[in-house]
């Protein structure tokens, strides 16, 4: 998508490219603590948050004039959420009883 | 009787309008060729193209979420074996690869930048550092793969996993037929992303390509970003599958 603002872009691209490196290390440093149940939340959490900037940012989502690329995106990610929660509430609960 | 009064603009499909579009077509030939007739305008065409990628993208999305659906439901159910699994695996090269993959994204959105901008030799530049990047994460993963081959971890006939203990647990022992799972699982979804790649440094050499013959402009460099938007998502599925698949319970 064509960026509308007129300032250069380069700064925001160092700026999240070097966002992206810190959780990366974040992401091995977390792992190594014992944060009990909360490891895995953490971790996702991080790449989330580093997925989120991607789109946002190096993908043009944020800037994107057209409305549908918004909702395409929005809709690929309500599917997926789907797909896992559904599967999860099943098999994650399955031996609660 | 009155004479119809005579049309003052003409109508989009008349005669006219149609001899003055190709007319100011022409006009900037070189630039517009790269337009076609079934698009009124430039930027029309340009949203039409990026959307088009970001419906194929959200297939993308769907194909991957089912195999992360498999490994989520798998992890639930066998976590001490996953985890001793995942413990076997080199994180350290799985950083190293995510750190190539970061920055060759930064290198495509320079790309994307440059051929936004008009910069034919950073265009090039950043293309053929973001192919080198992308060799360098494909190095990275064969040597993984060479030494999970070596170690007898690769599901099949020779799969052994014995006596591995569960992290934490250190008299438990991992079942090796719940490891194997996680090692198929492994091997699929680092083998499908990894073929992604292979793809993707294949659209990159076209792009190059192209660049080389300078033919993208300001007006015209939508390969350049369609091309950017697929390593993007490739990356993005890369962000996932590292602290899922290398990071299991890494602390015990």
């Amino acid at each position: 998508m064509s960026e509308h603002s007129t300032s250069s872009p380069l700064p925001r691209y160092f700026a999240i490219w070097a966002a992206l490196l810190i959780c990366t290390g974040l992401t091995y440093y977390a792992a190594t603590l014992d944060l009990g149940s909360f490891n895995a939340a953490v971790a996702l959490g991080i790449a989330t948050f580093k997925a989120t900037l991607v789109v946002l940012f190096f993908m043009h989502v944020w800037h994107a004039g057209e409305k549908l690329i918004k909702l395409v995106v929005i809709s690929a990610l309500f599917f997926l959420l789907l797909l896992l929660g559904l599967s999860m509430t099943d098999y994650a609960t399955r031996l609660w009883s | 009787m009155v004479p119809p009064t005579p049309r003052r603009f003409p109508l989009p499909d008349s005669h006219a309008a149609v001899a003055n579009a190709n007319v100011s077509r022409d006009a900037h030939a070189p630039d517009s060729l790269q337009l076609r007739h079934h698009f009124a305008t430039e930027e029309q065409q340009r949203d039409a193209v990026n959307l088009g990628m970001w419906a194929f993208l959200a297939t993308e999305v769907m194909f991957f979420g089912g195999l992360f659906a498999a490994y989520l439901i798998y992890r639930t159910w066998y976590f001490p074996d996953f985890a001793a699994a995942s413990k076997s695996i080199d994180a350290a090269m799985g950083a190293t690869n995510t750190a190539v993959l970061i920055c060759s994204s930064l290198t495509v959105v320079l790309a994307v930048w440059a051929a936004q901008t008009a910069r034919r030799t950073l265009l090039i530049v950043m293309l053929i550092l973001t192919m080198l990047l992308g060799c360098v994460f494909l190095g990275v993963k064969g040597k993984e793969y060479k030494d999970k081959f070596e170690e007898h971890h690769v599901p099949g006939a020779s799969f052994s996993f014995d006596n591995v203990p569960v992290p934490g647990h250190p008299d438990q022992y991992a079942n090796p037929r719940h490891a194997e799972i996680f090692f198929a699982l492994y091997f699929i979804m680092t083998g499908v992303h990894a073929i992604h790649m292979i793809v993707g440094l294949g659209i990159f050499a076209w792009l190059l390509a192209m660049a080389w013959k300078g033919r993208f402009t300001p007006e015209y460099n939508t390969p350049v970003e369609i091309g950017g938007l697929y390593w993007h998502f490739v990356d993005i599925i890369w962000i996932y599958l590292f602290p899922l698949l290398y990071l299991i319970d890494r602390h015990a």
